[in-house]
């Protein structure tokens, strides 16, 4: 594409600078949003822009063509700044069909740049939208820059000289509109190609078209007019000198777990059931087979946590992941391994709820579950991670508590943090400390409940261990030799040990990830994915002046004493989530201070603009 | 990577136990007596599970199996307080997920011997999901599963294998359920062995246990247990002195099928594939023992179902291996994926190549990318 990259140079003079672009791509299910949303948001990344997206799919694979239902969403957020969130509002909707229009016009603001594919505008689809009259043409889009492109019949006049059927050139038509998206956002169309030869070089017809594609969207965006005036270039951000790469949270979170492996040197066992947003960690985890690591799609979510405990009890490092639903059925299996004491991950990456709920879409609301959901005393340290690359940090520090403590521990993430993406600086490997860990082989003075009197962990005994053979189980046992025990004073001593040894892992906690004034009028306490949203939120609030501060949370259990301390130096806390108020619930209870909820429960994350106004209207 | 020290230790390695407990080394042949703990012993006096747990605790001291490289794994139920009993190592776990729980401990440590006690509420009410698929994958467990025929730990209920009519106290009306077949479970399953002993047939049932143990893969046994208490002689026509003969069918590889005093019964294949009692000898009306079903282990499956179908009281109740098939199991074929893949690309499987994966790209000094 030599003339292209000639003419790249040419139209230097005419693009627009900006600081902050955000894109959503929007179509039918089948449409390859999602592909197309991730090979944008490559090429700003290596490009340099910050960038954060937000994958917004509906939890039918395959909903009728043309449905409401069927729409599926991509939103990227580049910048030559940070790019905290995907950004409150798209400055540019591709709609790829009328359901798409009708699905998110109304997030775009007045005079947003909307791309219709027109040829996808036809009476069975305005129809299945719900539209009586196409909306391009009565006025609906009056308030927008409408670019009404035939996506579909460019595409397949691009492809006129292949052999693939009618079918499958329509299929194309998603990379007609990134290149066309390349083109306005001055991004390298050469390195896109290679990236289209290599990603289907199993298929070369396939690759083939979508290159052609791809550049017929590139080439008409440079050819017609109506493009000439909407081009735009975001500069580089400023990043630390490092290697990057995008991660995702569940990518982010694999990888964390691979290298508690080989931190700890110790084989990892992960196993999980099927459920949406945390298959994902299965499908990677199997992958790194090579790492030691072993997968094990269990037939239940019961079996799942069930064959965690027997790896856990073999000496494995071991973890069990799921959403909401299946957390629910992992309870008892977690209770087991909470009173036998042995270390366990289990990762819980939430979605809408209650019950089914909102299985492609993020929420907070399974906190207080991890926390209580399980009968008896049966207090666990609690972790969560803040955004994708943080995930990655939260699932070693998440084994090495289970490890060191010999405990099971709760790890939460969610489907915002697991699908979205952000650019990641890789940690220099030799900077990531080892994992100690033993397992007790002395038999002399053994006795199967006795503990390290700092932690209160007691021995990881692994059977195959000549002379320490002894038996543990759900029932209640003996403080000292692990016997079945039903000693009423034994059983409350228990009760407070478990407690009690949970308790010290706040000593792991470390200083609390702050921004802000260490005094002032609003302290906004937040835990999870919402994390660039609150930052950037008091960000705004502090540049306006204000006596604005963000505390966001790792360690949701335990708490620690440190954020009592900076509760009170403020007048009035903020805790916003994306639930009723469960993280709320437990400040007020747990430091008697009269925080105030902002909730949110849409599965959608928090637009900045939506906590700037709730800070705002504390002051 | 360097492959963690205790996943390749095998068992019967130097490792000799010298602590305190006196672990079986070379030359210190365990007893019987060595395989019991200090715990009292707390079933109900007369219940079956003496008798099963006496069977165990003996095999294993004539089989020269290592206390340390063994392990019973339980479920919830009467049944399930069995590895309390046993110096091994035990882990008593939760109402029916004892074979998952089981499953995940050998794949992460194939070399140790993993047996698992349930009972009929356990394996097949609350934790039948579990159980089937522990037999289709075949892992290398040995499952005894005492039948019993009623819930004992919860005083008395119906369970899953309870004749219909059973008065409980969930059922003062009588069961109307239809009672579930475990061996036809097992087998629909598809487990490569299964099993039947009764629990205070003590010689059979250590031969029994013994071939469980052998076998490489899921081995199922059913032990027909007495419940004095809740059910007490639900398997007496069965088990009983006096009907023994007629009522049970001794199942040996290669032979035929027959049974009475003295052989005197049989069982052949009839018109439509239906099993049916015949006299043997080479009188009028009776058939020569070469026209009999001759008993084979590695038959076709619906030969297994079909004994696993012969049922008081048309039929004598089959004991002893009703099936035994060869199939790789599971934990062995997991362990062969790992490391293979340890073997052909472990070099390379270092932390820096972990995170530098997929698409990287290096930001400068000037902090623009290169």
């Amino acid at each position: 594409m030599s003339t292209t990259a000639e003419s790249r140079e040419s139209q230097k003079a005419s693009r627009t600078r900006v600081d902050n672009v955000v894109v959503r791509f929007a179509g039918d299910s089948g449409d390859g949003m999602q592909l197309t949303g991730t090979e944008f948001t490559k090429a700003a990344a290596t490009a340099g822009n910050d960038i954060a997206t937000l994958p917004d799919f509906p939890a039918e694979i395959r909903a009728p063509a043309g449905s409401l239902a069927g729409v599926s969403g991509f939103q990227v957020h580049f910048a030559s700044g940070a790019a905290q969130t995907p950004g409150d509002e798209p400055d540019v909707l591709v709609a790829m069909n009328p359901a798409a229009l009708r699905a998110n016009l109304a997030d775009l603001p007045e005079g947003g740049i909307l791309i219709a594919n027109i040829g996808a505008f036809t009476k069975p689809n305005l129809k299945k939208a719900g539209y009586d009259e196409n909306p391009l043409e009565n006025g609906t889009v009056d308030r927008y820059r409408v670019y009404a492109v035939d996506i579909s019949k460019l595409t397949t006049a691009a492809l006129d000289e292949t052999d693939l059927s009618s079918k499958e050139k329509a299929r194309c038509k998603n990379f007609f509109a990134l290149g066309l998206m390349f083109w306005m956002y001055s991004r390298d169309p050469q390195r896109e190609v290679a990236h289209i030869e290599a990603k289907f070089a199993s298929k070369p017809r396939l690759a083939d078209a979508n290159a052609r594609a791809f550049k017929a969207g590139y080439y008409y965006g440079e050819t017609a007019e109506v493009f000439q005036d909407v081009v735009y270039e975001v500069e580089p951000a400023a990043f630390e000198p490092g290697v990057y790469r995008n991660i995702s949270g569940n990518e982010a979170l694999a990888l964390g777990l691979v290298a508690a492996g080989q931190l700890a040197d110790k084989p990892v066992f992960y196993s999980g059931y099927p459920i949406t947003p945390a298959s994902t960690l299965l499908h990677s985890l199997s992958g790194y087979k090579h790492y030691g690591v072993t997968t094990f799609q269990a037939e239940d979510e019961i079996a799942g946590v069930g064959a965690a405990i027997g790896a856990a009890y073999g000496g494995h490092i071991a973890v069990t992941a799921s959403s909401g639903p299946g957390i629910a059925l992992k309870a008892e299996g977690v209770g087991l391994a909470a009173m036998t004491e042995v270390p366990l991950v289990i990762v819980d990456v939430q979605r809408g709820g209650p019950s089914t709920g909102l299985p492609t879409k993020t929420e907070q609301s399974d906190l207080l579950q991890v926390l209580f959901g399980r009968n008896g005393e049966c207090p666990l340290p609690v972790l969560a991670a803040s955004t994708p690359s943080d995930a990655f940090d939260t699932a070693i520090e998440a084994v090495r508590i289970a490890i060191t403590y010999v405990t099971p521990v709760v790890l939460l993430s969610d489907g915002y943090i697991a699908n979205g993406a952000e650019p990641w600086r890789l940690p220099d490997v030799s900077s990531l400390p080892a994992i100690a860990s033993s397992h007790r082989r002395d038999p002399e003075g053994f006795q199967v409940y006795q503990r390290d009197p700092e932690t209160l962990a007691r021995d990881w005994v692994v059977p195959g261990t000549p002379g320490l053979e002894h038996r543990i189980g759900g029932l209640e046992k003996d403080a000292l030799t692990g016997n079945v025990s039903y000693d009423p004073l034994n059983h409350e001593r228990m009760t407070h040990v478990r407690s009690e040894k949970v308790e010290r892992v706040a000593r792991e906690i470390g200083p609390l990830a702050h921004t802000g004034p260490d005094e002032g009028d609003v302290l906004v306490v937040g835990w999870g994915g919402t994390y660039g949203a609150l930052r950037q939120a008091a960000q705004e609030m502090q540049r306006r002046g204000h006596r604005v501060a963000h505390t966001h949370l790792r360690y949701m259990n335990p708490l620690g004493e440190e954020l009592g301390e900076r509760l009170s130096r403020f007048r009035r806390v903020l805790v916003p989530e994306l639930n009723m108020g469960q993280l709320r619930l437990l400040i007020r209870a747990r430091y008697l201070v009269d925080a105030i909820g902002f909730n949110k429960v849409q599965g959608q994350p928090f637009k900045v603009s939506e906590v700037v106004d709730a800070i705002s209207d504390l002051l | 990577m360097k492959q963690p020290v205790e996943k390749n230790r095998k068992a019967g390695g130097e490792e000799n136990g010298s602590g305190k407990n006196g672990a079986g080394g070379p030359g210190l042949k365990l007893t019987k007596k060595d395989f019991a703990t200090d715990q009292d012993v707390r079933w109900c006096p007369g219940c079956g599970d003496y008798a099963i747990l006496s069977t165990t605790q003996k095999l294993l001291a004539d089989l020269g199996v290592r206390r340390e490289d063994t392990v019973f794994v339980s479920g919830i139920g009467c049944s399930s307080r069995f590895p309390y009993y046993m110096n091994t190592y035990g882990f008593h776990s939760i109402h029916g997920r004892a074979p998952a729980i089981a499953t995940g401990l050998k794949v992460a440590r194939p070399e140790l011997d993993v047996w698992v006690i349930t009972g009929d509420g356990d394996g097949l009410s609350i934790g039948g999901n579990h159980l089937m698929h522990a037999l289709r994958r075949n892992v290398d467990l040995n499952i005894i599963l005492f039948n019993n025929k009623i819930y004992g730990l919860t005083k008395g209920q119906y369970s899953p294998t309870s004749e219909p009519g059973t008065r409980a106290p969930s059922t003062p009306h009588g069961s109307v359920d239809h009672p579930a077949n475990p061996l036809s479970i097992a087998l629909g399953a598809g487990a490569t062995f299964v099993a039947r002993a009764i629990d205070v047939d003590a010689k059979h049932l250590g031969e029994v246990f013994a071939r469980a143990h052998a076998h490489k893969g899921t081995s199922f046994v059913e032990v027909l247990q007495n419940c004095p208490v809740f059910n007490d002689d639900a398997w007496a026509p069965i088990v009983d002195r006096e009907h023994k003969s007629v009522r049970q069918l001794r199942l040996a590889h290669g032979q035929p099928l027959r049974f009475g005093k003295d052989g005197e019964l049989g069982i052949r294949l009839g018109a439509g594939l239906a099993p049916e009692v015949v006299a043997v000898g080479d009188g009028d009306g009776e058939v020569p023992p070469s026209a009999l079903l001759h008993h084979d282990e590695r038959a076709p499956t619906h030969y297994a179902h079909l004994l696993a179908e012969l049922a008081h009281p048309a039929f004598p109740v089959p004991l002893g291996v009703l099936r035994a098939e060869d199939r790789p199991s599971y934990e062995a074929l997991v362990g062969e994926q790992v490391e293979g893949a340890v073997s052909a690309r472990g070099e390379d499987a270092t932390l820096h190549n972990l995170l530098h994966s997929g698409m990287t790209w290096e930001v400068g000094d000037d902090g623009l990318p290169r």
